[in-house]
């Protein structure tokens, strides 16, 4: 990429007429030629490096061709690799893709992955599979972005890509293609690609760390190569790689904060392996809160996973957090009820008319079993982003009907109303350096699409 | 004292600003309507229209609701003529017990302002947040087909036709 940038400063400095008074037309003539035939020479080097070949079409594979088993290990697979979060609409047919991944860069729509020959990959060979799930690039030789995790699903086990490629060889075809992908330019150009791929993408895989047992590393396994939780919960680098150097350390994504899942866990109480697994399979611990925003696709997912996978993803999990400070000591829950009220008298009115019936201790809510306001990791992240989120859009229960739910406040108050409630909340309950420019996170955050 | 503006007027009253909106207009104002369900936002049964959008009244606290537009049922139309969305319920007869219906006209009239021609997905995720015990659902979902073609409009690739 430094290349083309230093051509095209010579260009412009060839442009001033005075320059070309100077030197005379021919002469600057001859130059801008040179300087174009050099440009051409790096776009074909460039191409050329960038080139991909296609792998030959097969004719769909019958679905009595796979292994009834394969294919059930692999549906368990795609479930912890939350695969239809992105693959599969609301309201489309199940992994033809078509849901919106919002990144800085654009938009794109996760792809039809049923076996239709045309509109899906029917006609992708497990060779094809294999070199889209480890290198980003699709049967067609063409690049795919990163928001596909390859960076992760580089680190799959042939296993284990042979059953994901025999579960979605099975699926029913959809003959449907997602929206088209609205891209900052020119990032719409796939050979670019392959330039982000050179700084900051290497294939991989997981060697076993002997230094812990076999639960450990089946769940760093899972998380990193198959979860890919850290595509949420790192932050990115300016060209929207994971930075491996603040590896989980809590990151943005669709306008809702993916906490930090190490040692600067702002949680209250310590997110022990037993917590965790009744967390991810339920997507509610007692301990904490209920999983919401993307992580609710999540808790839905791995409701319907294998348990000792769940498990082993807990176990390794729940080590990174060890160093936490919850893990080493429960704070007792704070409760600075008049203190809050004096500072936000507002916020204090409308906890009481719209959310104490379900929140205040001694609700039904809190009865029933469900965490007090206080534990919720929220009200001690530092940033308003989930709180304000969760009053905005309420809660819907990750796992079957009867999970948590909390309605939406949006249409109920205005900005400013929950500004001064979320105010309130953290002045009452939370931990951490108060949050300034509420009014103007709510306001963003009524923006993002959904 | 609160000045709440009520299906057109305006109504000046001393009452706590935490209070729910349900309970002034039921208690104070005697627009009985809305209906207290759950108390929780979970039923739907308080739901009314403020500035146009559907919201629980059991959880909106009357000291959010300065300059704000309220509208209830009683709002909608009257027995002799009967809103569109009333009317739609009428003929379909979407009522069985009653008791979720004001809410379910209330929400049905919010969505209807936003479009007139939802699709029935959009429709039934309009519809979603009220709940029906007696299980008319589906003369429900047909009312709205109804009213949103009565508007001149029509619920797009819907379930089934209005008869």
């Amino acid at each position: 990429m430094r290349v083309p940038c230093g051509g095209g400063g010579t260009l412009v400095a060839l442009h001033p007429l005075s320059d070309m008074a100077e030197t005379g037309p021919h002469r600057s003539r001859t130059i801008a030629l040179a300087v174009v035939i050099a440009l051409l020479i790096v776009v074909a080097a460039f191409l050329v490096a960038a080139y991909r070949p296609p792998i030959p079409r097969i004719k769909v594979p019958a679905r009595a061709s796979f292994d009834p088993q394969l294919v059930d290990r692999g549906a368990a697979l795609a479930r912890i690799g939350n695969c239809q979060s992105c693959h599969s609409a609301p309201n489309g047919s199940s992994y033809s893709g078509g849901v919106p991944i919002r990144t800085v860069f654009g938009t794109i729509y996760g792809s039809n992955i049923t076996p239709d020959p045309r509109h899906g990959i029917g006609n992708w060979s497990l060779a094809a599979f294999t070199r889209a799930m480890r290198k980003g690039v699709a049967r067609d030789g063409s690049h795919l972005y990163p928001a596909f995790p390859y960076d992760h699903f580089t680190r799959l086990s042939d296993g284990d890509i042979a059953a994901l490629y025999a579960f979605v060889m099975t699926l029913a075809p959809a003959a449907t293609d997602p929206p088209a992908n609205h891209l900052v330019p020119p990032l719409g150009v796939r050979p670019l690609i392959a330039a982000w791929k050179w700084i900051e993408f290497k294939p991989a895989s997981i060697t076993r760390d002997p230094a812990h047992d076999d639960m450990w590393n089946e769940g760093r396994y899972l998380v990193d190569a198959l979860a890919h939780c850290g595509s949420c919960h790192t932050p990115r680098s300016r060209l929207q790689a994971e930075d491996r150097a603040r590896r989980f350390d809590g990151a943005i994504v669709d306008g809702w904060y993916a906490p930090p899942l190490n040692g600067r866990s702002p949680a209250v109480r310590a997110w022990t392996i037993d917590r965790l697994e009744i967390y991810l399979r339920t997507g509610l611990d007692p301990h904490h809160a209920a999983a919401a925003g993307p992580m609710r696709d999540v808790a839905t997912n791995l409701a319907r996973a294998p348990v000792p996978a769940v498990h082993a993803i807990a176990t390794y999990i729940a080590d990174g957090m060890v160093t936490a400070p919850a893990a080493r000591i429960e704070p007792p829950l704070i409760d600075r009820g008049a203190l809050a009220a004096r500072q936000f008298p507002e916020g204090a009115t409308l906890f009481a008319g719209a959310c104490a019936t379900c929140h205040e201790p001694g609700a039904g809510m809190i009865v029933a079993g469900r965490p007090q306001l206080p534990l919720g990791t929220p009200l001690h992240e530092d940033n308003p982003r989930d709180v304000i989120q969760i009053i905005l859009n309420g809660l819907q229960p990750p796992v079957g009907p009867r999970g948590p739910y909390m309605p939406a406040f949006a249409d109920t108050l205005t900005d400013a109303e929950i500004a001064q409630l979320v105010g309130y909340l953290h002045a009452r309950y939370g931990n951490g350096a108060r949050w300034d420019g509420l009014e103007k996170a709510i306001a963003d955050a009524r923006k993002v699409k959904r | 004292m609160i000045e709440l503006r009520v299906n057109g007027r305006t109504h000046r009253l001393d009452v706590d600003p935490s209070t729910p909106l349900l309970y002034v207009l039921r208690d104070d104002l005697q627009l009985n309507a809305a209906k207290f369900g759950c108390g929780l936002g979970q039923c739907g049964a308080c739901t009314v229209l403020v500035d146009g959008k559907a919201v629980f009244s059991c959880l909106t606290p009357i000291a959010a609701l300065a300059g704000r537009t309220i509208e209830t049922v009683e709002g909608l139309g009257t027995i002799a003529r009967p809103g569109i969305v009333q009317q739609a319920f009428n003929i379909e007869q979407a009522a069985q017990c009653g008791y979720c219906i004001a809410g379910m006209i209330a929400r049905a009239e919010a969505l209807l302002r936003t479009t007139t021609s939802p699709s029935e997905d959009e429709m039934r995720a309009a519809m979603r947040p009220s709940l029906c015990r007696c299980g008319t659902h589906m003369r429900i979902l047909r009312a709205v087909r109804r009213a949103a073609a009565t508007m001149g409009g029509g619920v797009r690739d819907a379930a089934e036709p209005v008869r």
